[in-house]
């Protein structure tokens, strides 16, 4: 007799075990404290949050900074440390004034010397940022709380910019901390927001602290999304990292932390039962993509990145990578469907192999080599690689997969050579629908070759079109810009989004007055 | 003695030289690129270069050797890629968790293998030596995943007598310390008590059957005096052998059994150095881990000479 003990069973038998135990101890006992301890997707290391643009170091800026405008539920840009503002009739000028009663945590109140500071920082580094500053004349200060942005040309986005909600953020540092070149990281942790960082208790890679901020003014509205009022219900919010999923999983059932951020969905049935509660903190979801590098002489060849997006199936990668239908849903929108610019132009998420095979004829293919990266360490990554791989060989590419862990990956695509020269023909990876919702952000379409991001797409009437989309002020014309971009991008095939799925968190079900708002935010979170 | 000690303490410093040369390399021509990682999704090739170049990185390999071992010269293990804290502060922090881990599991699994191996060997053939051998095999066979989310199942989730993950320093009270050790120290100890189970019931079979012991028998002397003075005595030399061995490997060894438990010490630290490509953090705990390792041996030999007489330096 074997002893055949995967970690699945594992997962089955805890589930099963934990079932049987009796109903007070599946209501679980409950804590008093009014401390949050929340086991993350990963650990917090860097707290720059532009220099490193990442998920962790954008949560942690939410946490301690606070922004000039905000995204609330239905997308609307609202008004988060501004209090009013006025646009001049020409959409030239604008002019923000701040609210009464912020400060930062060292007690200085928040000036419009502050604002511009950081503001400057983010538009050198951000793509979005960047976009905003080229079309800036000047941004200045009227006086303590009021400042004025003038545009040397129309710029249809400038509250999208303020108020952008994903890495990177423009948060507001104290104008000395912002004075920190932006390849440099920031050494003081001093916001204005709901927390206060506890830099005593910081142990990167394993624990940050967060303590409420008694001297946060927050805004009278009720929580929206990422606007309305910040008000923290606990006293401490502990950041936490646990590598292992199964132990964040029993950690979680056994009363040790009370919210669990990305449980692998195959956990989240047994889950349930044992009275776990989940939480989709990001209704917009998530969406993974295959990435051709266009400085490849194969797949510098348009005929042959059509063939590749014909081979695939879209719901393929789906089941592959997800499984549970629930869970995800098939989009071509490359800018999120429900959202401001979701649209299904340019591509019908269907596999067409008779199509895909005739391309590879027309575009020459002799049988040489494609290299696609593999990520060995990334269960949400590497299904979908073995799936672009089975599809290509059905078409009949020869596949070769190299097969390296995620940050080996990370390294490699930055090489511009050909998979047969040591870089990468075709990768694939996964992003947030709210770091790709609209043609500024999302660096796929942002064709500007050699010099651009991974991928190096090069394309002329695609970057007129994006240059069009960013000065256009005519939200109904910005979106016909979009549908024209993404058409676009499907016909040269910037990328391919291989669909939209959800990550739902958990927590226990002491806690309560979670906000949908695109990033993890534990403001209004109560714990009984 | 004296000259024995000075010339092993010197031999550290040859040791230190190849493995920082070793490690230096293996890290730089290995594949990662620390600047690639840390720029993110949307950076261009100029954003990557400019954080090399913040990173050092973009200077040949000879200048940052020369750079990092400047620095060491001066005492200064430099600091974190990412989170850009200084090396030893990072090191210091893990090493608590490290040490208390490493430590119960050394005392456990002695306190237990040694007994249950004298126990083997004195009843060889019966039940009570098939039961230590038979445990010893699985010992062995059982990966420390396996063992710890078994452990995890039964002491944590079905009885919830003890945690299920975590650490707390000794300074918040002895209570919370133990309960969070419980599991982890059990779970790594499994294979070390395998081990020195086999090794001193080996040892002792060999010894009970020499003259000597046949004539402490003879005298009339209890068996407990036997087994534990005469015996046991005389076949310390491998034990111990053996053990400073299983110290050496258990600083590799604590690597899984942190990440089952989410323990926060140097094993952790090691692979998350390690996989985010942050040279100076690997670079820092490998020295610390070889002169750990060199003076551990020293340590063993030094034992030798204790227990058995015929030994000198």
């Amino acid at each position: 007799m074997t002893l055949n003990l995967t970690r699945r069973r594992l997962i089955k038998l805890g589930g099963a075990a934990a079932l049987a135990q009796s109903a007070p101890r599946l209501s679980f006992a409950q804590s008093k404290s009014r401390v949050i301890r929340a086991v993350m997707h990963t650990a917090l290391r860097v707290t720059d949050p532009l220099v490193v643009p990442a998920w962790t170091t954008r949560n942690h800026g939410y946490n301690i900074y606070d922004t000039l405008f905000s995204m609330d539920s239905k997308l609307n840009y609202k008004p988060q440390m501004v209090e009013t503002f006025n646009v001049s009739s020409d959409g030239l000028t604008y002019t923000f004034h701040l609210r009464t009663g912020l400060m930062f945590h060292d007690g200085a109140p928040v000036t419009t010397e502050d604002v511009i500071a950081s503001l400057k920082r983010w538009g050198s580094r951000d793509p979005m940022g960047i976009s905003l500053m080229a079309a800036t004349g000047e941004l200045a200060a009227v006086d303590e709380r009021t400042f004025r942005l003038v545009l040397k040309r129309p710029f249809g986005h400038v509250l999208a910019a303020l108020g952008k909600p994903s890495s990177a953020v423009p948060f507001i540092m104290p104008a000395r901390i912002a004075a920190t070149p932006p390849s440099q990281q920031i050494t003081e942790y001093v916001g204005s927001g709901p927390f206060r960082f506890v830099a005593s208790e910081f142990k990167p890679g394993i624990k940050a602290v967060y303590d409420r901020n008694p001297d946060y003014v927050a805004r009278q509205e009720a929580p929206d999304g990422l606007a309305g009022g910040k008000v923290v219900k606990v006293d401490r919010y502990e950041w936490i990292y646990i590598s292992d999923f199964q132990t964040s999983l029993n950690a979680l059932v056994n009363n040790e932390v009370d919210y669990f951020e990305n449980p692998t969905h195959e956990m989240i049935p047994n889950a349930e039962k044992l009275g776990v509660k989940l939480f989709d903190y990001n209704p917009a979801g998530f969406s993974g993509y295959c990435r051709p590098n266009w400085l490849s002489p194969l797949i510098a060849k348009q005929e042959i990145r059509q063939a590749i997006l014909h081979a695939v199936n879209q719901r393929d990668w789906l089941d592959a990578q997800i499984g549970d239908p629930k869970y995800y849903r098939s989009s071509s929108a490359m800018f999120v469907p429900d959202m401001p610019y979701g649209t299904e132009a340019g591509w019908n998420t269907k596999a067409d192999v008779a199509a895909a095979k005739a391309l590879l004829t027309k575009g020459g293919y002799k049988g040489e080599p494609i290299t696609l990266l593999q990520v060995a360490d990334t269960p949400i990554i590497s299904p979908l690689v073995d799936v672009t791989a089975q599809a290509l060989r059905q078409i009949g590419m020869n596949v070769k997969l190299v097969t390296l862990d995620w940050l080996s990956v990370l390294a490699r695509r930055t090489k511009q050579e050909s998979g047969e020269q040591g870089g990468w023909d075709l990768m694939h990876a996964t992003q947030a629908a709210v770091d790709i919702f609209n043609p500024i952000i999302n660096a796929h379409v942002m064709t500007v070759g050699k010099t651009g991001p991974f991928g190096w797409p090069e394309d002329e009437p695609l970057l007129d079109l994006r240059q069009s989309f960013i000065d256009e002020t005519d939200s109904t014309k910005q979106k016909a810009i979009a549908e024209t971009i993404q058409k676009r991008a499907y016909e040269v095939v910037t990328h391919i989004p291989t669909g939209m799925f959800r990550q739902p968190a958990m927590h226990r079900p002491n806690l309560s007055g979670f906000i949908p708002a695109l990033v993890p935010v534990f403001w209004n979170v109560e714990k009984t | 003695m004296v000259r024995f000690l000075f010339r092993r303490l010197l031999s550290i410093i040859p040791v230190l030289a190849i493995v920082s040369i070793i490690v230096f390399l293996a890290l730089r021509l290995g594949p990662g690129d620390p600047a690639a990682i840390l720029a993110g999704d949307s950076a261009t090739p100029e954003m990557v270069a400019a954080m090399r170049a913040h990173l050092g990185l973009d200077q040949s390999l000879p200048q940052q050797f020369l750079h990092w071992v400047v620095q060491i010269a001066h005492g200064d293990l430099g600091r974190s890629i990412t989170s850009n804290q200084p090396v030893t502060t990072l090191v210091a922090s893990r090493l608590q968790p490290t040490l208390a881990l490493a430590i119960a599991t050394i005392i456990f699994s002695i306190l237990v293998a040694t007994p249950l191996g004298v126990l083997a060997a004195w009843r060889r053939g019966t039940w009570v030596d098939n039961l230590a051998s038979g445990g010893a095999v699985i010992g062995f066979a059982l990966p420390a995943f396996v063992t710890g989310y078994l452990l995890v199942f039964v002491f944590a989730l079905k009885l919830q007598w003890l945690p299920v993950q975590g650490f707390v320093p000794l300074s918040e009270g002895f209570w919370p310390f133990g309960r969070h050790l419980v599991l982890p120290t059990l779970t790594l100890s499994t294979i070390y008590i395998a081990l020195i189970t086999r090794v001193t019931r080996a040892s002792m079979l060999e010894i009970l059957g020499e003259d000597f012991v046949r004539t402490a028998r003879a005298k009339g002397l209890p068996e407990r005096v036997v087994l534990f003075r005469h015996a046991l005595g005389n076949s310390a030399i491998p034990i111990l052998s053996v053990i400073g061995i299983g110290i050496a490997l258990l600083l590799g060894g604590v690597v899984v059994t942190e990440s089952v438990f989410s323990i926060p010490g140097l094993g952790r630290l090691t692979v998350e150095a390690v996989v985010a490509r942050d040279y100076p953090v690997v670079q820092g705990i490998i020295i610390l881990f070889s002169g750990v390792y060199v003076l551990i041996n020293l340590a063993v030999d030094i034992s030798y000479a204790i227990f058995d007489p015929r030994i000198s330096y």
